[in-house]
């Protein structure tokens, strides 16, 4: 484990020395100390390092991820994981808006709860948050799944188009074009492996399903007042 | 007795100058679909334009330079306040973000042929970077737009800047519109959409609201590519003044000024129309922000919307700008409009300059359509030297004003140099009206 002090040697020296970590590197277990809710820590990792920040941080943390695994022993700011390519952010505590803002792919796990607009515009991420989740959750969410233990807030899923939405608890209210579906076994099965990477044991039977109803996805005038 | 009386004379139908015939063409058609109609391109109204100033030139007061014997300088360097890599370009003129998508592969090919040929950038768009106009082009800003369509940090690395874009001047305020009929599988793909929908992107960016975020924002991107790139902050025409201080304060290196006259793939015809600032109007309230930071060149200032010739580049580079960039412009030099396709445009409903149902994908010359057959049409190899071919006229023409105004670099051109033929002109140049001293607006007057 190789322990690199934010507070003393600064968030560049941090980011260049990420960047320079090959795909093949030994050194693929890191520490970050003091991070005291700095922003932009370890974004645009490329390489399959191990890295785990012991506090809270501010925005973006793990933006743009590809291939490592950042644990976040804190809370995270806001956009946290964002635009993820692959690879997996873990956070023990609670994440601030935007969560896995655009995400690509890999997979975001937030113990906590989620703020605002988590999981908009994503575009193939995985998100699994095991406690609640705020206002416009999954706005114009694209593709991948974003899986909810605790309750929505409002407008979840609004303008979606192909990413699924598991709920366990309350949804305040849906968004345009969101619709609750039947929750098949596919989607069970589909469900319990996302609930095992985000290292949580909720029972898959408890959840219920949203997705798009697809009747926004061409202009028609007639729909004009679900906009 | 014959009855002799005159025949009472009759005036002649009078038009109405509010319910035009165009006016009310749109009435009918509004009232037969029950939808606003869209289009693509900037604002067709006249407004007060680089046509509205003149050049004073030289006399006894200044000397000129030789037209064909003595240099004058148009390289210009972009992103010098931060970036670590600053653009380096032989010329002032780029060119400006459209869309994979929006244009044909061919299209954006030749846009990256042509600007590579004149020594300048081309910049991607709304649907993230192709590999043909990567590879066919020397220099590419990268584009952070709302949708991230196709954002990646591998493309943000291989940029040589990147452009956040705010707004555009079509449609300040608005997000992008790509219809069903032009997402095919590729652009599908691109953008993780399905197929054949109508795509409309977010009017804001997914992870920041406000200037303090967006200088949070411009961090992770630099920390990203290890403080190389340019960034640039590009902005739609309102309110030029508080949104360049904003941009720079946030961080830009770079600050892209979009008039209304900017073109746009597809938006509403009624918002472009009626939001945001003429070109014109927007230069100086930006230059003066700059000043006012005492950042002017040091952050540089591209401007763009209805850039036409070489006249209208040195107008905006004497109003302060360091650059400019077009569009519409370039897509005209590709092929856009061109009269040989006006059988065809006509079969459309439309005829030769006139053709803007850019979002249809019908496109005869083969630009704005991700048809097969019809991109087939355009000829990336040829557009891109016409391309080149129109950089290098807008260049020299540039080069002779500048040169009968006695300066040896385009960048020297200034405010002074400059007289406007109307009132709103002298008072959004902020130049006296010809024959006078007098700048409208300035010194409580």
């Amino acid at each position: 484990m190789q322990t690199f002090d934010l507070e003393a040697d600064g968030l560049r020296a941090l980011n260049s020395t990420l960047h320079a970590q090959k795909e093949h590197t030994n050194a693929t277990a890191w520490e970050i100390i003091n991070p005291k809710g700095s922003h932009a820590l370890a974004v645009g990792v490329d390489a399959p390092l191990d890295i785990t920040v012991r506090g809270s941080t501010g925005y973006y943390c793990a933006g743009m991820n590809k291939l490592a695994t950042i644990r976040i022993k804190g809370n995270a700011g806001p956009g946290v994981a964002e635009n993820m390519m692959s690879g997996s952010v873990i956070i023990d505590g609670d994440a601030s808006q935007y969560a896995g803002a655009t995400g690509r792919g890999g997979t975001l796990v937030i113990k906590g709860n989620a703020a605002s607009r988590c999981g908009i515009s994503m575009k193939g991420i995985d998100i699994i948050v095991h406690g609640n989740i705020g206002h416009m959750s999954a706005f114009m969410a694209q593709s991948g799944n974003l899986v909810v233990c605790g309750d929505a807030g409002d407008a979840l899923g609004d303008s979606l188009y192909e990413a699924r939405i598991f709920v366990r608890g309350s949804v305040k209210s849906l968004g345009a074009d969101c619709i609750e579906k039947e929750m098949r076994p596919e989607h069970i099965e589909i469900l319990r492996d996302l609930l095992a990477r985000g290292e949580c044991d909720a029972d898959p039977s408890e959840f219920r399903r949203y997705g798009s109803a697809r009747k926004l996805y061409n202009f028609n005038v007639d729909n004009a007042s679900a906009y | 007795m014959t009855d002799q009386s005159p025949k009472i004379p009759q005036t002649v139908p009078r038009q109405s100058a509010t319910f035009t015939n165009e006016i009310n063409s749109e009435i009918r058609r509004a009232a037969a679909t029950g939808i606003y109609d869209i289009r693509g391109g900037g604002a067709k109204r006249k407004v007060p334009h680089f046509d509205d100033l003149l050049f004073l030139g030289a006399s006894i007061s200044r000397y000129p330079l030789e037209g064909y014997r003595e240099k004058c300088s148009t390289n210009v360097t972009l992103g010098t306040r931060f970036a670590k890599k600053p653009i380096e370009l032989d010329i002032p003129v780029t060119i400006a973000g459209m869309s994979f998508g929006a244009l044909s592969g061919n299209a954006k090919e030749a846009l990256g042929r042509g600007a590579t040929l004149a020594g300048t950038s081309t910049t991607t768009g709304d649907g993230g970077m192709t590999e043909e106009e990567r590879g066919h082009s020397k220099t590419l800003v990268y584009q952070v737009l709302p949708s991230r369509y196709g954002m990646n940090p591998d493309d943000l690395r291989r940029a040589d800047a990147i452009e956040v874009v705010i707004g555009q001047g079509a449609k300040p305020g608005g997000g992008g519109m790509l219809l069903g009929q032009k997402i095919t599988d590729r652009v599908a793909e691109m953008r993780t959409l399905p197929k054949g929908i109508d795509q409309r992107s977010a009017c804001r960016h997914p992870d920041w609201t406000g200037p303090d975020d967006l200088e949070i924002k411009i961090l992770e991107l630099r920390e990203i590519t290890g403080w190389e790139k340019p960034i640039y902050v590009k902005i739609g025409g309102t309110r030029p003044y508080y949104d360049t201080t904003l941009a720079v304060k946030a961080g830009a290196d770079v600050v892209v000024l979009d008039g209304m006259q900017g073109g746009t793939a597809a938006t509403q015809d009624v918002f472009i129309e009626h939001v945001g600032l003429p070109t014109l109007a927007c230069i100086r309230p930006a230059v003066q922000a700059l000043q006012d930071m005492g950042l002017h060149r040091e952050v540089q200032l591209v401007i763009s919307g209805g850039i036409r010739t070489g006249a209208d580049v040195a107008k905006a580079l004497a109003l302060g700008a360091d650059a400019v960039a077009i569009g519409t412009a370039a897509m005209v030099a590709l092929g856009d409009n061109d009269p040989r396709w006006e059988s065809e445009y006509n079969a459309l409903g439309t005829t030769t300059g006139a053709y803007d149902d850019w979002h249809e994908g019908r496109d005869p010359a083969g630009i704005t359509t991700q048809d097969p057959a019809l991109a087939a049409r355009l000829d990336p190899v040829a557009a891109g030297r016409r391309l080149r071919n129109y950089l290098a006229v807008l260049t020299l023409e540039a080069q002779t004003i500048a040169r009968a105004c006695g300066h040896n670099n385009l960048h020297n051109l200034e405010p002074e140099d400059l007289c406007a033929l109307t009132m709103e002109a002298a008072a959004m140049a902020r130049v006296p009206l010809a024959g006078t001293t007098w700048i409208p607006g300035q010194g409580g007057f």
